[in-house]
């Protein structure tokens, strides 16, 4: 990380893991807990998350002198739908299947509250390419969470990664099913992601005893 | 700064600047992509049509493959003979049918009023396949597709496509180990159309049993499911009075 100063460093490695915003923070659960049924459907939801964060924090910033503070909130929203739209019309014209795929997240990104949080909190105070890394490590920090939860929950409740029947045939009974393994539907409904997501929490709080908060 | 980003003034200002330049931008950018953005909307249901009749790029055990939307327009007009609608029981020829909104005409067609309904008549193996359109609602929103039956309502094929229904559940509605349980069910019950019913309880997850009116549903996506059976049933009562015209051929 020479390229990057200490403390300009941090802004992307704390939201990793000290500071993640689904684990800590607790921001953008609700995405968290629909769209990681599957983990193709959390790699792309973090994907454009962290394009939209990535840009919409640097568009805050450079209008957060011309913000008025009354409708900052609104001036937030907007720059969010814009950019989100955009996107979507672009794949729509020119990436047709990529936008048939997106199109269930556009609402999603659009309501996801780490956006509107980072925008809030850090980009209406701070410079562009502070902003921007600070995007990019929240984005990559919720993005490493929905991958997990993805994977844990189409592993065990479908068998399958990225769609490919990793455990063997359920059906055919081949595989790890040959011995009477069967997949746990529950995983596939939304509450496996908050049991998922709450073990993550569990591990990484043990793991640091600064991160429990006093009863 | 010396702007007071306080006065009231200024936050109108603001506003008002901030919605003519993003409602430029969209604006621009819709009227200059639309063109682009209904040829791929066009591609899109020639290839699903197609996909429904068998006509497609699978292999047994590949996902779903369209045919490819460079020569997609081509293969339509080839493997697709003739268009009609169906208006008031009457069939009438409309080489324009695919472009037809169905969701509008079926809306119309339950509401009691004139509905243009669109039929595709194509060809497989020598016989004469009709691919029919569905529209209908699943969980979250909209679910739509297509089914190809030959005269004697047995289905070639089906294709099944949804706006928003919940990833890994009922999405899964437009894969291939859900759309290929439909080929060979028949909609008729002896002489009621049964239509297919997307069944928790039906005890063959193989779906070798091709008379049972029945296919395996998919675990966690009951409504979806649901939504399936409905709407193959709408789509048969919306058409009865021209598949009655095809089982006497």
């Amino acid at each position: 990380m020479a390229l990057l100063s200490k403390k300009d460093a941090n802004l992307i490695l704390d939201p990793l893991a000290d500071n993640n915003p689904i684990t800590i923070q607790v921001l953008g659960i609700c995405s968290a807990l629909a769209i990681t049924a599957e983990l193709k459907a959390s790699v792309v939801m973090a994907i454009s998350v962290l394009f939209v964060m990535g840009v919409g924090n640097v568009v805050i910033s450079l209008l957060r002198n011309v913000i008025p503070s009354k409708i900052r909130i609104i001036a937030q929203l907007i720059v969010v739908a814009t950019l989100v739209i955009v996107v979507d019309q672009m794949l729509k014209a020119f990436q047709y299947e990529l936008s048939k795929t997106l199109s269930v997240f556009v609402g999603l990104i659009i309501t996801n509250c780490i956006i509107m949080g980072r925008f809030e909190a850090f980009a209406l105070g701070n410079g562009v390419w502070r902003s921007f890394l600070d995007g990019i490590g929240n984005a990559l920090g919720y993005g490493i969470i929905l991958i997990i939860v993805g994977f844990f929950r189409e592993l065990l409740g479908s068998g399958t990664l990225f769609g490919f029947q990793v455990l063997g045939d359920p059906i055919a009974k081949t595989g790890l099913y040959a011995t009477g393994y069967e997949n746990n539907g529950f995983m596939i409904i939304p509450p496996a992601a908050l049991i998922v997501v709450g073990i993550i929490i569990w591990v990484q709080r043990s793991r640091n005893k600064a991160l429990i908060e006093e009863a | 700064m010396a702007i007071n980003t306080d006065k009231n003034s200024y936050t109108v200002l603001f506003a008002v600047v901030m919605v003519v330049v993003v409602g430029s931008l969209l604006a621009f950018l819709a009227s200059g992509l639309s063109e682009r953005i209904k040829e791929n909307e066009r591609f899109e249901k020639q290839q699903n049509i197609l996909y429904a009749m068998g006509v497609n790029e699978n292999t047994p055990d590949s996902g779903v493959n369209f045919v490819p939307t460079d020569v997609v327009e081509a293969r339509f007009n080839e493997r697709i003979k003739e268009q009609y609608v169906l208006v008031d029981g009457n069939v009438q020829k409309d080489d324009q049918a695919f472009l037809i909104d169905v969701k509008k005409q079926l809306a119309a067609f339950k509401a009691g009023n004139e509905a243009r309904l669109p039929i595709f008549v194509g060809e497989k193996d020598g016989e004469e396949i009709y691919v029919l359109p569905m529209y209908g609602k699943g969980l979250w929103d909209a679910i739509w597709g297509f089914m190809s039956v030959n005269k004697d309502l047995v289905i070639q094929g089906v294709y099944f496509d949804h706006k928003g229904e919940t990833a890994g559940l009922g999405a899964n509605i437009k894969l291939r180990f859900f759309m290929d349980d439909f080929l060979g069910e028949t909609l008729l019950d002896g002489n009621s159309y049964a239509g297919v019913e997307v069944s928790k309880t039906n005890n063959d997850p193989l779906n070798e049993d091709k008379e049972d009116n029945q296919v395996d549903a998919i675990a966690g996506a009951t409504i979806t499911g649901n939504g399936v059976s409905a709407m193959i049933k709408e789509t048969l009562n919306a058409y009865k009075p021209y598949l009655e015209t095809i089982r006497n051929k």
